[in-house]
């Protein structure tokens, strides 16, 4: 049994169909590559997996367990979807950070809410406090920005807000941690940086689902690799599969082409 | 009157004015608020009669307003066979200070919607991916946004709103402007009124620099 498992994902806006039944499994603590051309659905898939739109049909599972399932939409409370939510992080291709906050607080600012729903004495409340403030610290150093902790983030480049939005995601131990384009609004010299954190982030056993034009970098760091193409996967497989044997002669052309562009 | 009476009776007027604006602001802030939230619920017929009541308090004068509310209590409890009337000097400043927080909170929420219409989509999504609820992402990521947003279109509001409480001279006859003229009718003079129009002036300096200081305070961060 796999540990993340969709199964027959769809998402029609009006009357286009932009996700036509989407099937796949990924391992704990593996790698999955998204890649495809502009419009294939994959910023809207991710949107899916984190709630940001409802799917029309489909379901989630992690661990076994049934933690979504479109059927039976009706019966879960915002409380529920909310929840459901937590299983999932979500690093944006523009990085969204909180402009009010510092870096610091950005990543602390969900478990603080989360800590202030919880029934605990003030004695434990202040015991979280400083483990989540200490958490926040270990993570801000593990994407190599200790000494940014207090800046605003419209005092740090793109490349160091993107990383901390990767700490900020990380902040809710989600069990899948999702990417949609990551570098794309960053310049090429800047790319390098937020790569490098996704990479070390791989060996610290972190789930992840990568949607990327970098198609060295879905070669190289990623386990599994999908292929999409109009709403569906038209390949799926290992780097070596995808890369080296593509099956599908649409996917054949699209490599060819990011290949000429590269 | 000497100049030093002419003075006193001024500042005492002024004390009204301040009165006025200070009740107002007060009460239109979160008014405002309230009717913005009105004018975006998603149950329509909320939003349609919030919308419709902004259009009419917008779309007529205050001193119309002013009257309206001043006269309409007496008006209507007549009709129904009880007194109602507004008499005492203190009802019509009661009546006054409702008609400018209404008309004033109406000006409001339209502000506060176009700041909280400019907030980007991406906030909102961030917050909700972080499964925040939706007051903590009201409160807790647009509200200082919205608040660094709206802050030129507020103040220029509030300016205005110290000039607005002369209005307040259809049925009040405490407030400075009032004061200032019923001086130029009595002693036959002119200059009392301009005098009063320094103690606005001077009013509306100090205001200017107090939200220019909230504004720089909003400076650390972009939006
Ligand atoms: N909210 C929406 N309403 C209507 N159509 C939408 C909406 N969101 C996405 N679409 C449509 O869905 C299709 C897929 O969009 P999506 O953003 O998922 O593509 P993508 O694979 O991420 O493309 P890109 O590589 O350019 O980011 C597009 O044709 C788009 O126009
Ligand atoms: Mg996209």
């Amino acid at each position: 049994m796999a540990f993340f498992e969709v199964s027959n994902i769809t998402k029609s806006f009006d009357k286009t169909e932009v996700l036509k039944g989407i099937d796949f499994t990924l391992e704990k603590g593996s790698v999955l590559s998204i890649i495809g051309s502009s419009g294939s659905g994959k910023t809207t898939l991710l949107r899916c997996l984190n709630f940001l739109e409802t799917p029309n049909t489909g379901t989630i599972k992690i661990n076994g367990e049934v933690i979504f399932d479109a059927a039976s939409l009706k019966s879960y409370s915002e409380n529920d979807l909310r929840n459901c939510k937590l299983h999932f992080g979500l690093v944006f291709q523009s990085f969204n950070l909180f402009p009010q906050y510092t870096a610091l607080e950005n990543i602390t600012l969900a478990p603080l809410m989360r800590l202030k729903a919880e029934k605990l004495s003030k004695e434990e409340k202040k015991q979280k406090k400083e483990e989540i403030q200490k958490k926040a610290l270990e993570l801000l150093d593990k994407v190599g920005l200790t000494e940014k902790a207090d800046f605003y983030p419209c005092t740090l480049s793109g490349g160091q807000q993107q990383r901390v939005a990767i700490a900020r995601a990380l902040a809710l131990s989600p069990d899948i941690l999702c990417f949609d384009e990551p570098t794309s609004a960053l310049d090429p010299e800047l790319t390098g940086e937020v790569l490098k954190v996704i990479k070390d982030l791989k060996n610290t056993d972190c789930t992840m689902i990568v949607v990327t034009h970098e198609m060295e970098f879905a070669k190289n760091v990623s386990d599994k690799v999908i292929f999409m193409a109009n709403g569906i996967i038209e390949e799926c497989g290992t780097p070596e599969d995808v890369f080296d044997n593509p099956k599908s002669s649409i996917t054949k052309a699209f490599l060819r082409k990011s290949e000429e562009l590269f | 009157m000497s100049f030093l009476e002419i003075s006193l009776k001024l500042s005492e007027g002024f004390l009204y004015t301040l009165l006025i604006f200070g009740v107002t602001l007060i009460c239109a802030l979160p008014l405002g608020l309230l009717i913005c939230f009105g004018s975006r619920s998603r149950i329509k017929i909320v939003s349609m009669i919030t919308r419709a009541f902004v259009w009419v308090i917008r779309g007529t004068p205050l001193m119309l307003q002013i009257i309206f509310f001043d006269l309409g209590p007496g008006l209507v409890s007549k009709s129904l066979g009880i007194d109602f009337a507004i008499r005492s000097e203190w009802q019509h400043l009661t009546m006054v200070c409702v008609a400018f927080t209404i008309n004033y909170a109406c000006y409001f929420s339209e502000i506060y919607r176009g700041g909280i219409q400019s907030v980007p989509a991406g906030q909102y999504e961030a917050a909700s991916v972080l499964g925040l609820t939706k007051s903590q992402t009201f409160f807790k990521v647009v509200f200082l946004q919205v608040v660094k947003r709206i802050i030129a279109p507020m103040s220029n509001e509030i300016i205005t709103l110290v000039k607005d409480t002369a209005l307040a001279s259809v049925v009040i006859r405490l407030d400075l402007f009032t004061v200032a003229q019923n001086i130029v009718n009595k002693e036959v003079i002119l200059w009392p009124i301009f005098y009063a129009g320094v103690f606005y002036l001077l009013f509306n300096g100090l205001l200017t620099i107090l939200l220019g200081k909230l504004e720089k305070k909003l400076d650390y961060f972009k939006v």
